[in-house]
């Protein structure tokens, strides 16, 4: 063994003095490539985006559809769910995001970027862009799975680009708020836990799989300022599906596109600048 | 460089809620050496790492690496350290070589420089044939090796290992003190954190005993050991020999009162060597009757140290008992 350590750096052979932000580029790609590699190696851990919206999809449409009333029924059921499916499955990729960071936090993996001289966003913006990708999956999922059920998309090729980009938007910033909840807590099952806890209420006291005018009416305002009932208004409305939240008089229901574009943005704003105070200021 | 030393802290102080976990640490590691922190679980070894590695702001007091704050110029810092933890922090599900190679691309080298340096690196840690396996096939001591890799792959003139071998048995034990040993060859400055007294007297040319979260002794093995007395007389007595006589014929050899262990048959006594010593020893318990069945005079060890500074704290029943799981561990690694 000779040299392990001291022997002089080249320069040549470091990235150092480079572009800061190509500097940070690089760092979110190598990271980007290790969710991707893990991914690869155990495609397990996709079922959140792939089997788990299948079976979703069929329940509701077969199980609880029939019984769903106030729009119409059947047929008009299966292309008004599809919207709130995709916002659903989006958002609860969030607890996955911070059962990852959780698990990092606990091998020592993070103390150890921690130590290093690289972007202390990386790690995070990292985490975040791999969930993105499984998003991008789980998008393609719901549709297919819709389209196998009668949902069509009936408004333009654009309108339905649209849909796609605002619901990933909005699943990107739950990322974030993924990432807190993984700094804050101690171990991947209370991550797990409170993912749960927080997603529930999110997706079913909204107008994602049940139009809010059939809730009682002290519980009409939360459902419809929540903002998985704007995203799946805005799908609704960008696919042409039928949309009940039309006839809601309040401002996140008529205007459904830029509620999105606000919750997601204000999402954004506050938890990622949150996320990576956290994650310098770790305690342990 | 030559004057700044490689490690510095000044009265660090860190609290988690109402425990304090450093309680004015000072220390001075000279560069090119290996330092020992030796303490009991829970006696801030850890913490005085974190803070020193730059993972966690000291709540007083101030620290440097290679004469950067560790605060104020923590990026500086991250570019000349290296740090290996208890608890081997590698991706389990890339291969040994990924993770090398991501950890030398963090470290800033090219994408091509990381991976030169991650087959050097397989190759001089014994790890080339499992390169391509998934880490969470390795066994402990090859996800330690592996561990220690990472930590060197950007070249760091400062080294923190945190407890490199708890946990690992004899061979792998024993492989870790030989990259240890190499990488001082080397020249870089270790500063390492154990609970093995054998660790640190084999190992560091200074060592500092940490209790409660301050340095409570701080020498070379040698200087901590004569602290406590210098040699020690180890006579075991025959089985039929009177342990009273043979205490009464040792007073004028030693300098404390001797103690006796194991039914009394083995006798034990701080002495000062000299020429002869032995010889002379067996004459006056040969003249005053006692047979002998074994003698030896060996050096005060870390062990006497470390009971010596921490043993008579009744307070500290923590601090007792984790001494005593790190000697039963140690025990185990040796057996």
């Amino acid at each position: 063994m000779t040299a392990l350590a001291l022997a002089p750096v080249d320069p040549s052979v470091t990235t150092m003095g480079r572009n800061r932000f190509i500097l940070f580029a690089t760092d979110v790609w190598v990271l980007t490539k290790r969710s991707i590699a893990r991914i690869r190696r155990e495609p397990e851990t996709l079922s959140d985006v792939t089997i788990q919206p299948v079976l979703f999809v069929l329940m509701f449409a077969y199980v609880f559809g029939g019984a769903i009333g106030g729009i119409g029924g059947g047929d008009n059921y299966h292309a008004y769910l599809i919207s709130g499916m995709l916002g659903m499955s989006l958002a609860q990729t969030a607890p996955g995001t911070a059962v990852a960071i959780v698990s990092d936090m606990e091998t020592g993996l993070i103390d150890r970027f921690r130590s290093l001289p690289m972007s202390r966003a990386a790690v995070l913006t990292a985490r975040t862009i791999a969930d993105l990708l499984t998003q991008v999956i789980g998008a393609g999922v719901v549709a297919l799975v819709g389209l196998a059920i009668g949902w069509r998309i009936n408004g333009t090729a654009g309108q339905a680009i649209e849909a796609f980009a605002l619901a990933l938007l909005f699943g990107y910033a739950f990322t974030w708020v993924g990432v807190c909840i993984g700094m804050v807590l101690r171990s991947p099952e209370a991550a797990q836990q409170t993912g749960f806890i927080l997603f529930l209420p999110l997706t079913f006291i909204s107008s994602a799989f049940v139009p809010t005018q059939s809730m009682p009416g002290w519980l009409q305002p939360v459902a419809e300022w929540n903002p998985m009932s704007s995203l799946a208004a805005a799908c609704r409305q960008l696919f042409g599906n039928p949309n009940p939240a039309a006839s809601v008089h309040v401002w996140p229901a008529q205007h459904p596109e830029l509620a999105v574009v606000c919750w997601a943005v204000g999402m954004l704003v506050v938890f990622a600048p949150l996320a990576v105070h956290l994650y310098s200021n770790k305690v342990r | 460089m030559s004057d700044t030393p490689a490690i510095r802290a000044d009265g660090l102080i860190k609290h988690y809620g109402k425990t304090t976990a450093l309680n004015g640490l000072d220390l001075t590691v000279p560069a090119g050496t290996v330092y020992g922190l030796l303490g009991p679980n829970g006696a801030g070894k850890t913490t005085a790492v974190r803070v020193l590695a730059t993972l966690l702001k000291p709540d007083g007091g101030r620290a440097s690496v290679l004469g950067h704050d560790v605060v104020v110029e923590a990026s500086t810092v991250r570019r000349t350290i290296g740090l290996t933890g208890q608890y081997a922090a590698l991706d389990e599900y890339l291969t040994g070589r990924s993770n090398l190679i991501m950890i030398g691309q963090l470290s800033r080298l090219t994408a091509r420089a990381a991976r030169q340096r991650a087959d050097d690196l397989l190759e001089q840690f014994d790890l080339t044939a499992a390169a391509s396996r998934a880490v969470k096939t390795y066994s402990g001591g090859m996800r330690r090796r592996l561990d220690l890799a990472a930590s060197l792959i950007g070249r760091p003139a400062v080294l923190f290992l945190d407890e490199p071998t708890t946990g690992l048995d004899p061979s792998a034990r024993a492989l870790m003190w030989d990259i240890v040993r190499q990488l001082v060859a080397d020249g870089t400055t270790l500063l390492l954190t154990t609970q093995y007294l054998d660790e640190a007297d084999v190992l560091a040319s200074r060592v500092a005993v940490i209790d409660g979260g301050r340095v409570i002794a701080e020498g070379t093995p040698a200087e901590l050991k004569a602290s406590v007395g210098g040699q020690r007389l180890l006579i075991t007595l025959a089985a039929e020999a009177d342990a009273e006589a043979a205490a009464l014929a040792l007073t004028p050899f030693t300098t404390a009162p001797v103690t006796a262990h194991g039914a009394e048959r083995l006798i034990e006594a701080p002495v000062i060597a000299s020429d002869g010593l032995a010889t002379e020893v067996v004459r006056a318990l040969d003249a005053a009757g006692v047979k002998v069945t074994e003698i030896a005079v060996r050096s005060a060890s870390l062990d006497d140290v470390f009971l010596t500074l921490t043993g008579h704290k009744a307070e500290d029943e923590n601090d007792q008992t984790a001494q005593a799981e790190a000697t039963a561990q140690e025990k185990e690694a040796v057996l």
